[in-house]
């Protein structure tokens, strides 16, 4: 036997649903609402609220370093692991589980200008978290709501992101030590 | 026949002497601004007339003062926003950056010195302990081995117990949440730094010293403009900043991203997702003061 929905039945159903919608919606800003204690606040604003990210930041070569092709294009690529000639400064600081890693595991072979993901994808520089993610997964997970690391701009509106790379040297991650700014006066310093 | 005594005389001097006093203050050098300050009323009975008048004349002081154009504002909490902060403990290295950013934003004195935030250093032996903290470290390189670091500043509290004990009610929770104080209108009682458990009111003992190429002339009547000796001053989240839409000076700064900074009611902003997903404290919970800076552990 065929059933057809008739016309005026189609649209009670749509009533229905965007009924069931509203409720659900209703009830889920209500919730929002209790969050806060003064009565002025109405929630409707709320959705209004601009969640835009740019990475503006470029990653932060050193100078002359890129593009990378600039010399290599010249060289012949050699797949063996082994300690380079080359790139002193980032031999000696390397640090980043360095008894199992080395270039390539990050860096394309042949297509010097790009970095390689472990599937063999290449990747733009401009895009390095992805391949930091491939081991940081809970920190980049953290880093793409705005937890880990660190964001400037607005704070309901356009905001500014930071590369993994712009604050971890890729080479060797670890925070460096920094020196503090002055302490304050003791108190019997300050009256005066 | 006695004569009666004559009280008049005795009066009409008092009387003279009352007027003459009147008199002399109003012609003297204290000026109608001085005058027209002193009369004001608390900020949230201004008409808008008035907040406008009151606005341009201390822009007009500060322009003189300092050699720079000066803005003040009055721009008022929008719909729809409760302020929230959330600090991750298990990044902050103590640098005390933000301590220096929030300086020059919101025009503290340098001299007599006030910060609005204190980073105190904890050993990790011991964990969140007030009475064994140091504000005063100082060594070559932070981090140090051993020690966290905890920076306290105003929590913002829902429940603020400094705008409970204000005598003259020149302290107040603003609708989005932020606790600001009318400086024309505190009378410098101290009551509220007494109230508070966290350390974050500070009294302006002596007149504030600023330099005029340090003074930051973008300012908001209940936040960073300049105060005056007797009055007492705390943060405000960067009233002036946030109501702007900007982050904090403190949260631009710091170095590891360990401040975070939105809107509480906005489910989608990075402070809900640290509510709903982190470790989170807020210091001295039993007291009920339920702040709305909340410490949270990143890893």
């Amino acid at each position: 036997m065929k059933y057809y929905l008739s016309t005026k039945f189609k649209i009670e159903y749509l009533l229905f649903l965007s009924a069931c919608f509203l409720i659900v919606r209703c009830s889920d800003t209500s919730e929002v609402y209790k969050l806060g204690k003064n009565e002025k606040i109405s929630p409707g604003k709320i959705n209004n609220a601009i969640h835009e990210e740019i990475a503006v930041t470029p990653p932060p070569f050193s100078d002359g370093v890129f593009p990378c092709n600039d010399c290599h294009a010249f060289r012949k690529p050699s797949p063996v692991r082994r300690k380079l000639e080359w790139h002193e400064d980032i031999t000696d600081m390397f640090n980043h589980d360095s008894e199992n890693r080395w270039c390539l595991d990050c860096h394309d072979l042949v297509k010097r200008d790009s970095l390689r993901l472990a599937s063999g994808k290449l990747l733009d520089f401009k895009e390095s978290y992805k391949l930091c993610g491939q081991c940081h997964g809970d920190k980049l997970r953290d880093w793409k709501v705005g937890v880990h690391g660190k964001r400037t701009g607005e704070w309901n509106g356009k905001k500014q992101y930071y590369l993994c790379v712009s604050c971890h040297n890729p080479h060797s991650p670890k925070f460096k030590s920094i020196k503090p700014e002055a302490p304050p006066f003791r108190e019997d310093e300050s009256i005066k | 026949m006695k004569k009666p005594v004559n009280y008049s005389g005795r009066r009409n001097f008092l009387k003279n002497l009352s007027l003459f006093a009147v008199g002399s203050i109003a012609l003297s050098g204290c000026g109608s601004a001085t005058m027209k300050e002193f009369l004001q009323k608390n900020f949230r009975t201004l008409s808008k007339k008035e907040k406008d008048d009151i606005i341009k004349d201390l822009e007009k002081k500060y322009t003189a003062r300092y050699g720079k154009e000066f803005h003040v504002t009055d721009e008022p909490a929008a719909d729809g926003v409760e302020f929230g902060y959330a600090l991750d403990l298990s990044r902050c290295i103590g640098c005390r950056r933000c301590v220096y950013a929030c300086v020059k934003e919101n025009n503290q004195s340098r001299d007599p010195q006030i910060h609005y935030i204190q980073v105190l250093q904890m050993e990790k032996e011991k964990g969140i302990d007030f009475a064994h903290s140091d504000v005063h470290y100082n060594p070559d390189l932070v981090p140090e081995e051993g020690y966290f670091y905890v920076p306290v500043q105003c929590q913002q509290c829902r429940n603020p117990q400094c705008t409970e004990v204000c005598p003259v009610k020149a302290t107040w929770q603003e609708p989005d949440g932020i606790v600001v104080v009318d400086y024309n209108w505190c009378i410098g009682c101290r009551y509220c730094m007494a109230a508070c458990p966290y350390g974050a009111r500070h009294f302006n003992w002596g007149e504030p010293h600023i330099p005029a190429e340090e003074i930051n002339p973008e300012t908001h009547y209940l936040g960073n403009r300049p105060r005056m000796k007797g009055v007492v001053e705390k943060c405000t989240f960067c009233l002036k900043r946030v109501r702007d839409g900007k982050y904090p000076a403190c949260v631009e700064v710091c170095p590891v991203g360990a401040r975070k900074f939105g809107n509480l009611l906005d489910p989608e902003s990075e402070i809900r997702y640290i509510l709903a997903n982190k470790r989170v404290l807020v210091l001295k919970q039993e007291l009920n003061t339920q702040p709305k800076f909340y410490y949270f552990f990143g890893v």
